[in-house]
């Protein structure tokens, strides 16, 4: 069993997390002049490195987004980091 | 040197002394130039350079494999052989697979051990039974064999399922596709191996790609730990690892890598005739010719490319065995393992070009790729030999997540992830 830890309640059971998405996205505006390839790209496009990684994940039972820097081919985790205030 | 596999052959090796088998296939240093080259040595790649020679005559080929063949997900999936989708164009691509399979070991000349033994999918209320119509005509419509069946049916087949008036997951029937089954996993990779190898087709193990030759805004060959290798194309069939290489070649793929881990117990005596998937639990098991009950379920949710698996997903899917098949609850486990699964939006397969011209992709099959082995093979010869989409593939092209057609099978036909 692997601990992750929310910036809020602090470490806790993997099972308490769900993985929502890659971090470093940006959603391109204004919507009108977004082409196809950029949306889609913004949509469905992944980086999903194999190794170090910044992701954005939930912490389902106390609701809140976080970052978290980990390892893909390790699970180590490096740290994780509240979003609040500031873009990720 | 004997060549050819057969009952007179192993007869007459038995009386050599077994002297006479000749290596199944050569270990070439690769050359300069190919017309095509195929990145992964697992069951696709292995596949398409069969399928390149077969169906094209095109045999100046070579596979590259930074392991050993079928080391990767072709080794470490439960071998379950099945085409019980919702779309057209999933059973279009799935039957295909299982069609080729119906005739591969007389087609390779190497046993794959495919045994049609059918998959139940059980549905656990009323409401379930009526999706699992619905399904079942889904498929008859699609062509493909699908029936459905009562409680009682599906208790002839497997006894020893949970059939306590408090079982959590009742059994009020299911879908059964008599013709699905399972195989010998290593066999599907060795067989087209061997194939592919007879054609002079080039089978290079233990050398990495590590990027791909670019001129013209064209792929032109890859470079390995060995060197540069020219090709006319090259085609991807990497699997968990699609991102890593697609970032090599300088674009995304709508791809996320996770574990999917699978179980076996001790040998028991045979007590499992089918293949037997709870939707309630998401557990599926069967029991191996050698008597080993094989367990798997659904993937870690933690994006992954570590090959093993998490505990609280296999806590999951023993305690949904335990659900199903109680009297599985003494038997031990002899090993757990997990392999690198390549899940997309729609749980379905790309087939196709790539952003890159002359890299043809072979990705995204998620959970799905042992099954759709000879399938996937097929298509992406036929991409790299006729440089377009064969009709089953077209439908699987990357172009989808831009246009929104997507082939939805999580929500089709209820893919656990």
């Amino acid at each position: 069993m692997q601990l992750f830890s929310c910036p809020f309640c602090g470490p806790r059971d993997e099972t308490e997390f769900h993985f929502a998405a890659e971090a470093g996205k940006t959603r391109p505006e204004p919507a009108g002049e977004v082409s196809p390839e950029a949306w889609s790209g913004y949509l469905y496009a992944k980086s999903n490195p194999g190794g170090p990684s910044r992701e954005i994940w939930q912490h389902v039972t106390c609701g809140e987004f976080f970052l978290m820097e980990r390892d893909t081919l390790t699970h180590e985790v490096a740290g994780s980091k509240a979003l609040r205030g500031q873009r990720p | 040197m004997t060549r050819r596999y057969s009952a007179f052959s192993l007869f007459v090796e038995g009386l050599r002394g077994q002297t006479g088998w000749a290596p199944a296939w050569r270990t070439p240093k690769p050359k300069a130039q190919y017309d095509a080259v195929i990145v992964g040595g697992g069951g696709h790649g292995l596949a398409t350079a069969y399928y390149l020679a077969k169906n094209h005559g095109i045999r100046n080929v070579a596979v590259v494999e930074k392991g050993w063949l079928g080391g990767g997900n072709t080794g470490r999936n439960t071998t379950t052989i099945r085409s019980n989708y919702f779309y057209p164009e999933s059973v279009a691509l799935y039957d295909f697979a299982l069609r080729l399979y119906e005739g591969l070991s007389r087609e390779l000349n190497y046993n794959v051990m495919f045994s049609q033994r059918g998959l139940v999918t059980v549905a656990h209320s009323e409401a379930e039974m009526e999706i699992a119509a619905r399904v079942v005509n889904a498929m008859q419509i699609n062509g493909t064999d699908a029936e459905l069946l009562g409680p009682e049916e599906v208790l002839k087949r497997e006894p020893l399922l949970n059939m306590s008036d408090r079982a959590r997951f009742p059994v009020f029937g299911g879908v059964w596709q008599g013709r699905a089954g399972v195989a010998r996993h290593d066999a599907v990779a060795w067989g087209y191996a061997r194939a592919a190898d007879r054609m002079g087709i080039d089978i290079i193990q233990d050398c990495e790609v590590e990027g791909f030759l670019v001129e013209d805004g064209r792929c032109a060959g890859v470079e390995t730990a060995g060197g540069t290798i020219r090709a006319g194309a090259v085609g991807l069939a990497v699997a968990g690892h699609s991102s890593v290489m697609a970032a090599k070649a300088g674009f995304g793929l709508p791809i996320q890598s996770y574990s999917l881990q699978a179980m076996v117990s001790e040998p028991v005596k045979p007590c499992m005739e089918t293949v037997v998937l709870y939707p309630g639990t998401g557990t599926y098991l069967f029991q191996s010719d050698k008597g080993e009950i094989v367990v798997g379920g659904g993937i870690d949710r933690v994006p992954s490319y570590a090959q093993r698996g998490n505990p609280p997903a296999q806590r999951q899917v023993l305690s949904g065995l335990l659900e199903m098949f109680p009297a599985f609850g003494q038997l031990k486990l002899m090993r757990q393992w997990a392999g690198n699964v390549d899940v997309t939006p729609d749980s379905s397969a790309v087939l196709g070009p790539s952003p890159l011209p002359g890299l043809y992709l072979n990705c995204g099959w998620g959970t799905g790729g042992f099954k759709s082995i000879p399938a996937g093979g097929w298509l992406l010869a036929h991409l790299i030999a006729k440089g377009e989409h064969h009709e089953i593939s077209r439908p699987f092209d990357l172009s989808r997540f831009m246009t929104g057609r997507l082939v939805d099978e999580a929500a089709g036909s209820g893919i656990a992830h």
